[in-house]
């Protein structure tokens, strides 16, 4: 017992050590400015563990420290799950780094809370005109991000199998009306061949449910916000376009054409045969066509009336406002801009090339290619989501909005809450001004 | 901790005294064995929370470049007109109501269970504990493949009743999707409180149980007569760690439904952290978690008077 | 004959609940040795629990590929234990105040530090972010000791503010309780002091209570997640739960899941089967007491 006594102090005295030992091996930036010390620019992205993208991003950084002497770029690479978390986190502990990445539709938000500075970057290899719309992160009227890729979604589907149930694949000048796609998938149902023909993921959560589905409002004619001002969702969140979506939207699961909840891997379920028409992202084209060949078939947006539509913009780069050497973040912002980059970058992760001059060097990007209606459709189809402060929080109604109607709830009454909820955040907000 | 060292160091000093000195040498001393602990809990725990509740009267935002308005009580008459606010009270107190007797009960079930002289009996305790070194996030994510409509808990329904049930879509459905959470969180927690149960029973002095087995007591009554009453300590204990437990339902539902399907799970600290790091209403959820905790505040205080010691 | 049946039947509910308790984490484990496709496949019938089919160590090198796990898992086991040693020796110096000594304000701590257990974690973490950046910390670059600012990005964020715990102090109150006063009062009349009661008396009975708060505090630090990527930037310093976040990416690897969540749960395991032991102890030391 006496022992045992003894080891408790022992325990005692190197928890002690050990404290105050961990104090010593503290690392990190002290002081008051952030994320660069000396000649030393810290970068944060969002990739730990994708390590296919993670290795371009060390690729530029490499090329860019070894280019000059002036800076040196080091990386720290965070989960994407909560990366927002771990950046208001040390915004609000003002310790942001220098240089950046931000999913497109953040970054309105986070221009206007002060995270983020204008950038100019006209010296880069490649100009900005160049690059697909939704690459471009604007807001008002001033340039605060780019990407090097964007993504689109489509539906795949079997040739063999459509073609079985006679069903016309479309192409991007015709594509499929709201009538044919819900006849298709009628016959599809009814040959009892497949539970659930359509799969589009409703098993996600988060932003996946404001990108996937809201296009297909705006293809009702309907949309998250009105536009002009971005000062009211009222008479177009809750309009009688975007209700004739959520009737639809429900009508899926309904009729059984849809999961309510997809299982914990859609696109395997699709490769497997469990469904007929899956809508999903560009990401999964190469592995798709891999597993298929000719029989798998590129399908646009349904044309719900208002033209098809699929949501753009992707993850972007960025410099933050407290940066203590903007010289510094937008020479890299300036160097990372070659065409070389914008290749790897689609390379490696099976993306969409921002440029045309790009899309030429990746394998099946290039006009003509096999993959290359997919650059198409983002160049033709893709419109921003909203671009005003507001929009973290109209994405969260309208996730919420959308997920009760599939659980049953009445399209317009819950279109109808959400579009009052948003209107009360933007008047306590005061329109987001300033 | 130097407080303390200099308690001591007077102690040695003073021998036998007054009471008076007594006393206040014993004051001395308790104050520098409690001040480490206060004083870490006055500065990560207190002043930060006086902090987030100070929040709620103000009009901030997660990311925001004007600073903080105080608003008076403005997110409190929005708070009472938010339905979704209503619902998530209800839930919690639904969850709460079960899932406090439900695990208490059985986890003292199992701690008898395991406490007999049984060879083997570690093994049994090992396996009944293994959820709880489970971090509830990959248990979350593990019985949301389980409660699939096709996933195993199904399966294993169906065939005990011959293929005559068919269970439900647990997590799709507003009826059964709390039951579902519920039985997942005593699953993964019962363990826990098997374990304090258990080292309550280790306290009842063996004599006792000798000199009711002289007497011939049957197991209810040693139960009822040794058992129990020597549990009174553990008793408050584990009631009120489940119910604080309980009332934090977060995790669970953050991971497996996310507060649907119709808000049927959602509960306060989800609403709380939802509309303060998605939704970006820091104020707003401030206000949430002072409501919520003045609620528990009552809710313990009531326990605690009724399972008050008649000394 | 009836007590044999008796003590088979009693067997018998255990054995049918550990397949209760044991059986999703064996789905977990057995997940980890297959390929994705598998795992679904498998889902709908008994080999979800069985090493069936394409079985191989694929999924954990895939996860050493994927995360830097060696170092997330040192990283833990040095916050996790810290945290557990200085916990045990703070919460129970209080608890042993407040439960067998007698002082002005007593109650009146007893009862802020219960009411303490209410306010979760994620309801003041944002103002907590912001306040320990606020605090000053030493930092010791080769002989040169400095006081700076912010303790974000280091070991001691981790650590310093779980120490102090109400669980711990509670349970620990009402485990002391238990002890009787007289030794107390006998160990005064000797001559010893209070400090000497609690450490050489009361805490040395208190096996069973040590190793209960031990678990207790060991778990949530083990756990912690939310915290860790507020307040750590540099992938050094993360402990093992950031880790899970690495797996969630476009195509979820279920399969490297599985593995990796195998791969953090079973030295915690294995430490709780070591305080098994320490349990058992102090089962027949209480019992020589009385």
């Amino acid at each position: 017992m006496v022992f045992r006594t003894r080891r408790l102090a022992c325990a005692s005295v190197t928890a002690l050590a050990a404290t105050a030992l961990v104090a010593g091996c503290a690392s990190g930036d002290g002081g008051s400015t952030s994320g660069a010390s000396g000649n030393t620019l810290t970068l944060w992205t969002h990739n730990a563990g994708n390590s296919a993208e993670l290795d371009v991003v060390k690729k530029i950084i490499k090329d860019f420290n070894g280019s000059q002497d002036t800076y040196e770029v080091k990386l720290q690479a965070f989960p994407q799950n909560d990366y927002n978390s771990s950046v208001v986190a040390a915004a609000s502990a003002r310790k942001l780094p220098c240089l950046l990445d931000v999913d497109g539709p953040n970054v309105a938000n986070w221009a206007w809370g002060g995270y983020l500075a204008p950038i100019d970057v006209s010296g880069g290899e490649v100009p900005l005109s160049d690059q697909l719309a939704s690459t471009v992160a604007r807001y008002q009227d001033k340039v605060y991000a780019y990407g090097f890729y964007d993504v689109a979604l489509t539906f795949f589907a079997r040739r063999s199998v459509l073609n079985e149930y006679g069903i016309r694949i479309p192409s991007m000048a015709e594509p499929w009306t709201k009538d044919e796609f819900d006849a298709a998938l009628a016959e599809l149902k009814k040959s009892g061949t497949f539970e659930y023909p359509l799969e589009m993921g409703t098993g996600g959560s988060g932003e996946w449910w404001s990108y996937a589905y809201s296009p297909q409002m705006q293809s009702f004619g309907g949309d998250l916000i009105d536009r002009d001002g971005y000062r009211t969702a009222s008479g177009t969140f809750d309009g009688k376009d975007s209700v004739a979506w959520a009737t639809w939207f429900r009508s899926l699961v309904s009729n059984g054409y849809m999961a309510k909840k997809s299982g914990a891997d859609p696109n395997k379920d699709f490769l497997a045969g469990k469904s007929a028409i899956q809508w999903d992202g560009s990401w999964n084209a190469a592995k798709n066509a891999d597993k298929l060949g000719d029989d798998l078939a590129i399908i646009p947006p349904v044309d719900f009336g208002d033209g098809p539509k699929i949501g753009g913009a992707s993850w972007q780069w960025a410099m933050s406002s407290s940066c203590s050497d903007k010289d510094g973040a937008q020479a890299w912002l300036t160097f990372a801009r070659q065409t070389k980059y914008f290749v790897d970058y689609a390379k490696a992760t099976g993306t969409l090339p921002a440029t045309q001059a790009a899309a030429r060097q990746v394998d099946g990007y290039q006009p003509g290619g096999k993959f290359n209606e997919l650059v198409e459709y983002a160049r033709t189809f893709a419109v921003v989501r909203p671009v005003t402060p507001a929009y973290p929080y109209i994405s969260t109604e309208f996730e919420k909005a959308a997920q009760d109607i599939l659980a049953g709830a009445d399209p317009e009454n819950a279109l109808g809450q959400g579009a009052k909820d948003i209107d009360n955040n933007l008047r306590t907000n005061n329109h987001y001004a300033g | 901790m130097t407080t303390m060292i200099a308690a001591l160091g007077r102690l040695r000093t003073v021998r036998r005294t007054r009471t008076t000195h007594t006393r206040r040498r014993e004051s001395l001393t308790a104050l520098g064995m409690a001040a480490p602990a206060v004083v870490l809990l006055i500065v990560f725990l207190a002043v930060p929370v006086v902090l987030a509740f100070a929040l709620a009267f103000t009009d901030a935002r997660l990311i925001s470049p004007t600073p903080a308005r105080f608003v008076g009580l403005r997110n409190f008459t929005l708070l009472f007109q938010d339905p979704v606010f209503y619902k998530s009270l209800r839930n919690t107190a639904y969850f709460a109501a079960i899932v406090v007797p439900l695990q208490a009960g059985l986890a003292l079930a199992l701690a008898l269970l395991v406490n007999a002289k049984v060879r083997g009996v570690i093994f049994f305790r090992t396996v009944y504990f293994l959820p709880v070194v489970t971090s509830m996030v990959v248990v979350s994510l593990l019985w949301t493949f389980l409660y699939r409509k096709d996933g195993l808990v199904n399966h294993v329904i169906s065939t005990l009743t011959l293929g005559h049930v068919q269970g439900p879509d647990w997590l799709g459905d507003p009826r059964t999707a709390m039951p579902a959470i519920i039985l997942m969180s005593v699953w993964q927690g019962v363990g826990f409180h098997m374990i304090i149960w258990l080292a309550g029973l280790q306290t009842i002095p063996a004599e006792l149980y000798e000199a009711a087995d002289l007497d011939g007591a049957t197991r209810r009554h040693r139960f009822r007569h040794v058992t129990w009453p020597g549990l009174r300590a553990t008793r408050t204990f584990v009631l009120v760690t489940i119910t604080i437990a309980a009332f934090s339902l977060f995790t669970q539902i953050r991971v497996m439904t996310q507060g649907g399907p119709l808000d049927s799970t959602t509960t306060v600290v989800h609403q709380a952290v939802h509309t303060g790091y998605d939704q970006q209403q820091t104020a707003y959820a401030a206000a949430m978690s002072l409501i919520f905790f003045v609620l528990v505040l009552t809710v313990s205080l009531v326990q605690r008077f009724l399972t008050r010691e008649k000394d | 004959m009836t007590a044999f049946l008796k003590h088979l039947g009693g067997h018998a509910g255990r054995v049918v609940l550990a397949l209760v308790f044991a059986l999703p984490l064996v789905f977990m484990l057995v997940s980890s040795f297959k390929p994705d496709d598998q795992i679904f496949g498998d889902l709908g019938s008994l080999r979800a629990f069985l090493p069936v089919g394409a079985v191989s160590l694929d999924n954990y090198t895939g996860v050493f590929e994927r995360v830097p796990a060696a170092q997330f898992l040192l990283n833990s086991v040095i916050i996790s234990s810290v945290t557990v040693a200085l916990g045990v020796i703070v919460n129970s110096m209080a608890a042993f105040a407040l439960s067998r000594m007698r002082w002005p304000g007593r109650k009146v701590v007893l009862t802020a530090v219960i009411a303490t257990l209410i306010v979760p974690f994620e309801t003041f973490a944002l103002p907590l972010v912001w306040w320990v950046n606020q605090l000053p910390l030493l930092r010791v670059n080769g002989f040169h000791p400095e006081w700076t600012t912010g303790w974000m990005d280091t070991y001691q964020v981790q650590i310093v503010p779980f120490v102090a715990n109400a669980f711990s102090i509670f349970f620990f109150h009402q485990y002391f309780r238990s002890v009787p006063k007289e030794i107390d009062e006998a160990a005064i009349m000797d001559g010893a002091g209070w400090f000497t009661i609690y450490r050489r008396i009361v805490m040395p009975l208190s096996g069973p209570a040590v190793a209960t708060v031990a678990i207790l505090t060991f778990l949530p630090a083990w756990n912690s997640y939310l915290w860790p990527l507020m307040v750590v930037q540099s992938e050094e310093l993360r402990p093992v739960m950031v880790g899970i976040s690495y797996f969630f990416q476009l195509n979820v690897g279920w399969g490297q899941i599985m593995a990796y969540s195998s791969m953090i749960t079973v030295p915690i395991l294995a430490l709780f089967m070591a305080f098994q032991r320490s349990f058992v102890n102090s089962i027949a030391s209480t019992g020589v007491k009385g």
